[in-house]
């Protein structure tokens, strides 16, 4: 084993779906079949990434494996120093085993809609479309350096509008994948920003060149503020891409797009890409950028978790939801609790990915409604699918025995410490809040979906376990929500492989000033918890939060679990004289607190004003001004023409009008007479003698 | 070995395949295209060879020696006519760096023009004459390094394209035409006389005598200014400020600059589809080359004093622009406007005054160029198709024409500037260099916008014609034909191609750029110590 061959493999990884994607897209109109190509692909992929994760994690679980090349290299530039632009690989634990979720989400999501997808006038394009969702999803997992982040981030978007906007015919449709486009480009200005920052002050996009000198006691402009601002710029990228608060509107809208598109890219994977780049510039936060992150992540989980407990379609519970769960994960990065975040990353892709393609699954059966109050007790109907649909839900609520129990303590105890140590309360306030919520609107959507009786018959009657191919995945992806996968204590992760082993918390690279007190490394110092990377005081606190955070954790779960039934299964309480008796609230929450009417009203409506605005003054002033002059020449050409015509002209004319008038007078002189000469000639000279008087 | 001299001969065969064209009969419109097309494949041969044996170590800018392909020889020369003294004007052609990458895309733009130009119907033989004429005179203003030479060139492209728009253009073709003439020329003028300025104050050393020059590279010569020269810096009276201003006008408007944008869109609009390729694709570039080559060296000292006002002009037209092309409801004035918001890029980057910036800006010229002609080819498709180009008169084409939608597809996120794409990179180095330069870096972090607008206009436009349910009105119209793959194929190719490996083109920049570059600093630091 390697470095040289791991990296042989990581490249095969990463083009491979590229490949997969030109074929498909190039020949996808002439040959019917092309899709298998593209399936092909993706379970070599899958394999190959199989191997990367282990050959890494068995042979170099402690080594980084590099590997850049010179992109565009301009050598010594005046004003600049050295300009050599590289690419390149970075293989950690955290990159092979995102490349690992990425890959098997991927071929599972393949799999899936071969059946699903199946009929579809554009089929062929489809897949070439996931192929090329793959090829830029797995660029962010390898790369080692900011620019190149940005690329594949920009090539994500790209998939992303392609998939969202499938089936354009529908307007929804391409409006939704047009706003996520437009609103992800908010986050990735700031982020090219911070890029920008970064590269004009360590003259390097790598990420541990940047680090290094970061460690070293460089920081932009020399300020802590700028530091603050960097971190804060980069993170817009991840705002955009996590579809955190306030640029989180584009999510919910892109369940316009195919469900197990949904599934992949607007659930699992590359909404999971902000957490991933938070993760990848952890160590460059300061405290006043953490603070930040975690207050935007809790304000975002908070919301989504509030919109989610009143909708209706089943796609959209499940969109807010990840909304709320990506706002968990940021807020886990912005208290401290790295590890956790990541590990929250993993778990979530596949319990989510299952509850996706189970939505779809259902969609698929009943034609299509996507409306959960014409459900109901499709659990006879589809067993396997609601089998794999509530060991996902359990994941979600965070019930033991589940890995998303494992994740979601780790972060509730990281909030908890969070405000132990810094006063902040309301991050973990809103944290356990949404624990609750969570578990609540989750169980709603089981129990109206698949409990009770149906409630449209008609469809129900139709209805019909998915084909193979679809249950398959489904079964796959609800086995990874089980906690086997990560520790062998059920309670406790930290004691399990993917923690203790392969995910480490790195100590941060800022200067010790900037950054939270906790977090200033004591490294190398033993407690009676092991090695410890962060101050002893952060690793004492988290291991007194942990069992408060555990009980808190599962009584809020429970009883939002124990209100669900309450009210839906067994009905005890009308879900009705609730909404009624609290209105605005349900109205409020029903329309997603009116956000993007505000947007609408505001940003959108400004925008489209201020272009009119342009056009107007570009049309009317620029170049009426221009017009205008053209106007005033010809006016005054005119004016000069006229007096050309009749002044200057005049007077020439005039001249000539005189000497014809004086030609026509004395041409009575000339007669022809010679007595008339004679005596003109005689008066003449009578007059001549009179006036020269010569004698 | 002889030394063939392939300038002239990219510039002048055009000319040369003009006066055959002359000769062919009038009822036989296809060989005057086919020579037509001839001409071009073979100046695009040429063109390809100047840049297989490119030197891209050799600096050019202001080292004579340093230029490549080099053809210099004393065209005019009258001595002793009264006041004037020696008149002296050289024949005097080379490319560096700068100039390079501008008669390369000349040449691919010229070809790519001339297939679009197939279909022309009206006036064959004038049309193909007027097209070669055209074409000559855009090479020579890229390859010229004699002011008088760049201004006749600059002159000879003025008359084959007024009638070029005003013949074979739409509805309102006369007013389009007459406001791009005049809008030039009036431009031509402010040159005109820096030219004349600058030619009273600088003396070329020719044996023993000094004499006045329109030689560009002499005039970027400290040494060679006179005491008394209008134009010199030698003389505390001088007029150099002005004199930049008037000549920053005069290529202004070409490139177009706002407020001196407003004939482009008209032009745009009225002109045919090949000749609004060769519009956007070379032409506006001339303004932005001319900067480069004649403003920046010549007066380097004020080029730094006025940094920050080119940069602030170039974010201006940026969001300008991307905010008119919002709201427009014609696609050709669409893509208009949307060239006034690229070429802000490209002042942008060279306000900069770096080499990041300004390689940034000579490849966004480059990437414009072929972006650009394939967004103008993509509105001459579907008008000629439809015969309307109304944003909002289509609906559902992606169904109706899936591969014209492809290539759509692939121009519009080119003009987005996504990664992968040749204009991405172009506008990041923009940004790198702006943002490295004190002067102009709020204007870089303002400009950033642009990137969000532009693709809040392309996206929308896309959506409006290609998404939704097909428009009934539509459902005969076909996909793309042989001819439009030639011309959309190989750009498409360029773009991408350029997008994954820049350095194709970054290296031929390079050194060029690097010493324009210092020369600006070094002989500006010259001009100020002599004050």
């Amino acid at each position: 084993m390697n470095e040289s061959l791991l990296i042989n493999i990581t490249l095969a990884v990463l083009f491979l779906p590229l490949i997969g994607f030109t074929f498909t897209v190039l020949s996808g109109g002439k040959i019917k079949k092309a899709f298998t190509f593209e399936v092909f692909i993706s379970s070599i992929t899958l394999i190959l990434s199989v191997f990367l994760l282990y050959a890494k994690i068995s042979a170099f679980v402690e080594k980084d494996i590099l590997f850049s090349f010179s992109w565009i290299n301009f050598g010594i530039l005046p004003k600049w120093g050295e300009l050599n632009i590289k690419l390149g690989i970075k293989l950690d634990n955290i990159t092979v085993i995102m490349a690992f979720v990425v890959t098997l989400i991927s071929f599972l999501v393949h799999i899936f809609s071969v059946e699903y997808m199946k009929g579809d006038k554009r089929y062929n394009r489809y897949f070439a479309y996931l192929g090329i969702f793959t090829f830029s999803m797995l660029g962010i997992v390898f790369t080692d350096n900011i620019l190149g982040m940005y690329i594949f981030w920009e090539l994500v978007g790209l998939s992303s509008y392609l998939l969202i906007g499938f089936w354009f015919e529908k307007k929804s449709a391409s409006d939704a994948g047009k706003k996520a486009f437009i609103v992800n480009r908010i986050g990735d200005i700031g982020m090219f920003a911070g890029i920008l920052i970064l590269f004009f002050t360590y003259h390097t996009f790598n990420f541990n060149e940047i680090f290094e000198q970061m460690s070293a006691g460089k920081i932009p402009f020399n300020s802590d503020f700028w530091m603050t601002l960097t971190g804060i710029l980069i993170f817009m990228g991840a705002i955009g891409k996590s579809a955190q608060f306030p640029l989180h509107v584009w999510l919910p809208d892109a369940m316009e797009g195919p469900t197990p598109v949904s599934a992949l890219i607007h659930a699992a994977t590359m909404v999971a890409a902000g957490v991933y780049l938070s993760v990848r510039i952890f160590v460059m936060l300061t405290a006043d950028t953490m603070l930040v992150i975690a207050i935007i992540g809790a304000i975002t989980s908070f919301i989504a978790a509030t919109i989610a407990l009143t909708q209706n379609d089943i796609k959209k519970v499940l969109a807010y939801s990840t909304v709320s769960q990506l706002g968990y994960m940021i807020m886990a990065v912005g208290v401290g609790a790295y590890a956790f975040a990541f590990f929250h990353l993993v778990t979530h892709a596949f319990f989510k990915a299952c509850l996706f393609l189970g939505s779809g699954s259902v969609i698929h059966s009943m034609h299509h409604e996507q409306d959960i109050q014409n459900m109901g007790g499709l659990r006879k109907k589809m067993p396997l699918t609601y089998i794999s649909f509530l060991v996902s839900t359990l994941a979600i609520s965070g019930v033991p025995f589940t890995s998303g129990f494992l994740s979601k303590d780790g972060i509730l105890a990281g909030t908890l410490a969070f405000g132990k140590l810094t006063g902040h309360w309301l991050i973990p306030i809103a944290a356990f809040t949404v624990a609750l919520m969570t578990a609540f609107y989750m169980f709603r959507l089981v129990i109206l979906t698949f409990h009770g009786e149906p409630r449209d018959v008609h469809k129900f009657e139709h209805a019909h376990e998915s084909p193979k191919l679809m249950v398959i995945p489904l079964i796959v992806l609800s086995l990874l929500s089980l906690f086997i996968f990560y520790t062998p204590n059920p309670v406790s992760p930290d004691q399990g492989w993917f923690l203790s082993e392969w995910i480490k918390t790195p100590s941060q690279v800022v200067p010790e000033n900037s950054r939270f007190d906790f977090l200033i490394n004591s490294a190398g110092e033993q407690t009676n918890h092991g090695k410890i990377i962060h101050s002893v005081e952060y690793t004492e606190t988290l291991h007194s939060v942990h069992y408060p955070a555990l009980f808190l954790s599962l009584i809020l779960g429970g009883l939002g679990i124990l209100i669900a039934f309450v009210i839906y299964q067994w009905k005890k309480i009308n879900p009705d004289a609730i909404t009624a008796k609290i209105k605005p609230l349900y109205l409020f929450s029903l329309n997603k607190w009116y956000i993007d009417e505000l947007y609408d009203k505001t940003f959108i409506a400004g925008t489209l004003l201020v272009s009119r605005l342009s056009a107007w003054f570009d049309t009317n002033l620029v170049d009426g001004i221009v017009n205008g002059s053209a106007y005033v020449i010809k006016s005054f050409s005119n004016i000069v023409g006229w007096f050309d015509k009749y002044i200057i002209d005049g007077f020439v004319n005039f001249t000539a009008f005189l000497s014809g008038f004086l030609g026509i007078g004395l041409r009575r002189l000339q007669t022809g007479k010679v007595q008339t000469y004679i005596i003109l000639v005689i008066v003449s000279a009578i007059i001549l003698f009179v006036f020269f008087r010569p004698f | 070995m002889v030394n063939i001299p392939y300038l002239s001969l990219i510039t002048f065969l055009p000319v040369l395949g003009m006066i055959l064209l002359l000769f062919i009969p009038k009822n036989k419109p296809e060989a005057v295209k086919i020579l037509s097309l001839l001409v071009t494949v073979i100046q695009l041969i040429i063109a390809a060879f100047l840049t297989m044996n490119f030197d891209y170590s050799a600096g050019g800018v202001f080292e004579q020696s340093s230029f490549q392909f080099l053809e210099k020889f004393r065209w005019i020369q009258l001595t002793g006519i009264s006041w004037l003294g020696n008149l002296k004007i050289d024949y005097f052609l080379g490319v560096d760096g700068i100039s390079m990458p501008m008669v390369l895309l000349t040449a691919i733009v010229s070809l790519i023009a001339t297939i679009s130009s197939w279909t022309i119907a009206k006036h064959i033989k004038g049309y193909f004459a007027m097209l070669l004429l055209l074409n000559t005179g855009m090479m020579g203003v890229f390859v010229s390094l004699d002011m008088f030479l760049f201004y006749i060139f600059w002159e000879l492209m003025l008359l084959p394209m007024y009638f070029l728009i005003g013949i074979w253009g739409g509805p309102r073709k006369e007013y389009a035409a007459i406001k791009f003439f005049i809008y030039t020329l009036f431009g031509s003028v402010f040159i005109l006389i820096v030219m004349i300025g600058l030619y009273f104050s600088v003396q070329e050393t020719i044996g023993n005598t000094k004499v006045f020059t329109f030689n560009i590279l002499e005039m970027m010569n400290q040494s060679n200014y006179t005491a008394d020269g209008i134009l010199s810096p030698l003389n505390p009276y001088n007029l150099r400020f002005a004199a930049y201003i008037a000549l920053f006008v005069g290529f202004a408007i070409k490139i177009p600059m706002f407020p001196f944008h407003t004939w482009l869109p008209d032009a745009h609009v009225e002109a045919p589809t090949p000749i609004s390729v060769i519009l956007a694709g070379v032409l506006l570039k001339m303004g932005t080359y001319g900067i480069l080559r004649i403003s920046f060296p010549i007066f380097p000292e004020i080029t730094i004093q006025l940094s920050w006002y080119i940069a602030l002009f170039g974010m201006i037209n940026i969001l300008y622009g991307a905010f008119c092309a919002l709201a427009q409801k014609d696609f050709k004035k669409l893509i208009a406007y949307s060239s006034v918001s690229h070429m802000g890029y490209v002042l942008l980057g060279m306000a900069s005054l770096s080499s990041a910036g300004i390689t940034g800006a000579i490849f966004q010229m480059f990437n414009h160029g072929t972006i650009t002609s394939m967004l103008f080819l993509i509105v001459g498709v579907i008008y000629d198709r439809a015969h309307t180009r109304g944003l909002d008169d289509f609906g559902g084409l992606a169904s109706q024409m899936p591969v014209y939608t492809g290539f759509v597809t692939v121009a519009f996120f080119a003009a987005i500037g996504l990664p992968g794409m040749s204009g991405f990179i172009s506008e990041a180095l923009v940004f790198i260099g702006a943002f490295s330069n004190d002067t102009t870096r709020i204007t870089a972090i303002i400009s950033t916008l642009g990137i969000l607008f532009g693709a809040g206009y392309m996206l929308w436009a896309l959506q409006r014609i290609f998404f939704g349910k097909l428009n009934e009105k539509w459902s005969s119209l076909t996909d793309l034909t042989a001819r439009e793959y030639i011309m959309l194929i190989p750009l498409s190719i360029i773009i991408i191609f350029l997008g994954i490996y820049p350095s194709a083109m970054l290296g031929m920049m390079n050194t060029s750029v690097n010493s324009l570059v210092n020369f600006i600093t070094e002989t500006s630091n010259i001009i100020t110590a002599g004050l």
